[in-house]
């Protein structure tokens, strides 16, 4: 049974390297949180033809021939989209050598496009997938300047290619890391922020002219200012990692000195102290929901009820920032929404409602980062989908079916296997290291 | 002169049995054996009789009782079953179907010692300047002001341990503290639980010393440096055990007694099966490596901490009695965590042998019962079914176990201490929360009294101030 298994997930595991096809699919008879709608609908099927949703609802009639997945006494949501991670840019974070994450002896930073480094098969990003994770935004970090580059979106479809979208945002860090790595202080930061806006500009005016005349002192090498011109005219956003509730609203001002710049705040844990300013400005935010630790002094006012007061306010809310191995995982997003909900029914607190906890992780990410194809079940949508065996915000449930752009995803991946190994430690015939 | 001096050394020999630290004073001293330094000035607060009804309760000792009630008095679990006596006065709570668990304890905790704000002046965990630093003790590093602790007790923690950092071969010791908030850490120092001592195999000892070209360096390198670092201990032992029969006899002079060193005498503590030894280690095959130097040794190891892939010896851990103290899910940060999977937990249990869910972690100490929960679910989807009674056991009774106190916490049962938390739901689900927290059967937190919510000094002032949190 076991050597069956284990050769069944090798055989999975090959399929998954050679192009796997989009079928006709009917997820059938479960619960089916569309997100599009707040109530899910019990029953309902869910209807796949050439990587597209075609029908969702109930009494929808299975197209003759689709592969039927029964979903009865299961859950059925769109597939979790990661508002911010670092997936495919490492396999073992400590392990330099795998790590692409950021280069601190580079002499470019915003220039720097993390959609080269990116590696299909990194392990991380099949066990992201195994929780239901079809989606992410992918940072890179900063090395030695605020600016950490240009940011990628990606699919988790098992296959050679993840790339959705390259230079798909900026990255920068203000507040504490930002301070730190522009030599000490905030000021000396947005010093190198604005010095940095102002000579992409300089170099959209007149790209051949733009060393001509400079001031040492400002030099920002061609290829960043070309890398920023994007920022500046607002095709691209600016994804600024903050936390105190000062540097919100000092990012939240950028946009007068450089009108079209388009923001989106990362981590923003006191930006519930002014959620109102967030919600005018209509910057969206990436956060978590778990962090209510002052640890940090950017961090004090810190609390897990920041999320549902953001909503509150109206501020557009994704959860994200899940960037390594260890308690923020991009396959733990359901435990941060599912506390999110938790958080709502302390006295005093303010958390999120199922519904809103679910599209915190799904709609509102696509939302944030303009993936229209993606994020609820709708006709038409690219049908990333994933059945649950129970409430997805629930421990106790796991993904039973992941399907990405239609293709139904392998169920395997090395940690699937070194279980299996290890399930039963007989080993009086041969080591353990040969059934496979 | 002659009797007093007998009468000291039988009063030391007799501590000598029961406690090696410190060592006895000079043999012509005839006063009664020192008192242990540091010691807990722990005092539990008042609370009152209470009888929870209607409770779905997992005691922590593996029995679950449906629609059950427990009784607290004078700080002591004083009756628990299906019906308890009521005396007049108590107060009563009605369940109504809520669940109630002796408090969680987690054995792997910095809190204090590495605090937030996580600012370099409070960084106080790895005494990173040798690789051998038994001398260091982490409780004089904690900062009882850390906000962690009130998180963790909105948790549900009731006991935790606190260690060194795994800089160091030889961290230093640890200290098990009640989660109460005092004004010093002697206020919080749980009473009469053993000592322990952190170790640490692989990566973190190589690397802090090899990128200062010191040994270790290598894997090879930190187990020479432990093994001549117990076989120093071993000739500070004999040195003492000879001084000690010397005591007993009455032929030893004052000057004879040994110079005491503070690193062997923690060592010799281990040596003599008083402190506990916490051995941070992830991988199968170093900590096979490192019970194998405890046999030389004569020592025990009482749990590998962080133990990623403990699912690959899991028979030779039983074998052994070493618990194994797990993330639910941590892995692929570190090369020796590439291999962690998330059945660990549930294969260790299934082995029959010890398994913790600990923490490590700020953040994840406020939640070792979701941990439990996710760690159980992947043992049941790889067909190991363990139920909520038993599972509760990781963050209850087996690190109790670990820690030399689960004779006193870690379990509701009659006569220990009334570390219990009321959860306004099923506490192996997301949506659930500690309502009430007791220890030593005082109310400490309670969700609907801002008045039994703790706030440090750290946070008065501060943005945010007693908000939920």
């Amino acid at each position: 049974m076991k050597l069956f298994r284990t050769a069944a997930a090798v055989a999975a595991l090959l399929v998954a390297a050679a192009p796997l096809s989009a079928e006709t699919i009917a997820i059938t008879g479960g619960r089916v949180a569309t997100v599009a709608n707040p109530e899910p609908l019990d029953g309902a099927t869910v209807v796949i033809r050439d990587g597209r949703i075609v029908a969702v609802g109930k009494g929808v009639a299975v197209p003759a021939g689709a592969r039927v997945i029964d979903a009865t006494g299961k859950w059925v949501t769109p597939g979790l989209i990661a508002g911010n991670s670092m997936l495919g840019l490492y396999e073992v974070d400590a392990v330099d050598e795998t790590n692409d994450t950021e280069a601190r002896k580079s002499p470019w930073s915003a220039a720097i496009d993390v959609s080269s480094g990116l590696n299909a098969r990194a392990t991380p990003v099949s066990v992201a997938r195994l929780g239901g994770v079809t989606r992410a935004a992918v940072q890179p970090d900063t090395g030695n300047s605020i600016f950490g580059g240009q940011g990628a979106l990606i699919t988790l479809a098992a296959g050679e290619d993840i790339l959705l979208r390259p230079r798909a945002f900026q990255f920068i860090e203000l507040g504490e890391d930002g301070a730190r790595k522009a030599g000490g202080s905030r000021p000396a930061a947005w010093l190198e922020l604005r010095n940095a806006l102002q000579e992409a500009e300089r170099y959209a005016r007149n790209p051949a002219a733009y060393t001509d005349g400079r001031d040492r002192e400002a030099l920002v090498t061609r290829l960043d200012a070309a890398a920023l011109v994007s920022v500046v005219d607002g095709r691209v956003p600016l994804m600024v990692h903050v936390e105190r509730a000062s540097d919100i609203l000092n990012v939240l001002r950028l946009p007068k000195e450089f009108p079209k710049v388009r923001l989106i705040l990362l981590g923003a844990r006191e930006g519930w102290t002014v959620a109102d300013q967030i919600a005018a400005a209509k910057v969206p935010v990436i956060t978590m929901a778990l962090m209510d630790l002052p640890d940090a002094f950017e961090t004090l006012a810190s609390t897990r009820s920041n999320a549902g007061r953001l909503v509150a306010a109206g501020v557009l809310v994704g959860l994200g920032m899940t960037t390594d191995g260890t308690g923020n995982q991009p396959r733990n997003l359901p435990q941060q929404a599912g506390n999110a909900v938790a958080q709502g029914r302390l006295p005093g607190a303010v958390g999120l409602t199922p519904a809103q906890a679910l599209a915190a992780m799904t709609r509102s990410n696509a939302r944030i980062f303009g993936m229209d194809d993606v994020g609820t079940l709708e006709a038409g949508k690219a049908a990333d989908v994933v059945v649950w065996d129970g409430d997805p915000l629930e421990l106790s449930s796991a993904p039973t079916s992941v399907i990405i752009g239609g293709v139904v995803q392998p169920t395997v991946s090395r940690q699937t296997m070194l279980r299996d190994r290890y399930l039963n430690l007989q080993h009086d015939q041969l080591p353990l290291a040969y059934p496979r | 002169m002659m009797r007093k001096v007998i009468l000291a050394s039988l009063l030391l020999t007799a501590a000598c049995t029961t406690t090696n630290a410190p060592p006895p004073p000079p043999a012509s001293v005839a006063a009664a054996p020192a008192p242990k330094p540091f010691p807990s000035t722990y005092k539990a607060y008042p609370g009152v009789t209470t009888v929870i009804r209607g409770a779905t309760i997992y005691d922590g000792a593996g029995h679950r009782i449906d629609n059950g009630q427990i009784r607290l008095e004078n700080g002591k679990v004083a009756e628990i079953g299906t019906t308890v006596s009521v005396p007049a006065g108590a107060t009563v709570i009605e369940a109504n179907g809520r669940y109630v668990t002796p408090g969680i304890i987690d054995i792997h905790s910095h809190l204090g010692v590495y605090p937030s704000p996580g600012v370099d002046a409070n960084s106080d965990g790895n005494e990173a300047t040798a690789p051998a630093r038994p001398e260091v003790w982490s409780e004089h590093s904690i900062w009882p002001q850390d906000p962690g602790f009130t998180r963790a007790l909105a948790g549900g923690v009731t006991s935790l341990h606190i260690l060194p950092g795994s800089a160091n071969l030889f961290g230093g010791r640890g200290v098990t503290v009640k989660n109460v908030l005092g004004r010093t850490a002697q206020d919080m120092k749980f009473p009469d639980a053993p000592m322990s001592l952190k170790m640490a195999c692989g990566e973190n000892p190589k690397r802090v010393y090899g990128s200062r070209n010191q040994m270790p360096s290598t894997r090879m390198g930190n187990i020479a440096v432990d093994r001549q670092t117990w076989a120093d201990a071993t000739a500070y032992k004999r040195r003492w055990d000879d001084y000690n029969k010397r005591v007993a006899a009455g032929t030893a002079k004052p000057s004879d007694m040994p110079r005491r060193e503070l690193g062997n005498e923690t060592l010799m503590g281990v040596l003599n099966g008083e402190i506990l030894v916490q051995n941070h280690c992830y991988r199968a095959d170093e900590m096979a490596n490192t019970i194998a130097m405890s046999n030389e040794f004569g020592y025990k190891v009482t749990t590998f901490h962080h133990a990623v892939e403990a699912y690959k010896i899991a028979d030779l851990l039983k074998a052994n009695g070493i618990c194994s103290a797990m993330w639910a899910d941590w892995w692929g940060f570190k090369m020796e965590s590439y291999d962690g999977i998330r059945e660990n937990v549930a294969l260790v249990q299934n082995a029959g042998a010890c398994a913790i869910v600990h923490s490590d972690d700020a953040n994840g100490i406020q939640r070792l019962n979701q941990e439990a929960a996710k760690a159980a679910a992947a043992g049941k989807r790889a067909g190991i079914n363990i139920p909520p009674e038993v599972i509760w056991e990781w963050v209850s009774l087996n690190p109790a176990k670990g820690l030399g106190i689960a004779d006193k916490t870690g379990s509701l049962e009659v006569g220990k201490m009334a570390d219990v938390v009321l959860w306004n739901g099923d506490p192996l689900s997301v949506y659930s929360r500690p309502e009430k927290v007791w220890i030593d059967g005082a109310v400490m937190f309670d969700t609907s009294d801002p008045k039994r919510r703790p706030m440090t000094d750290f946070e008065l002032g501060q943005p945010g101030m007693g908000d939920v949190k």
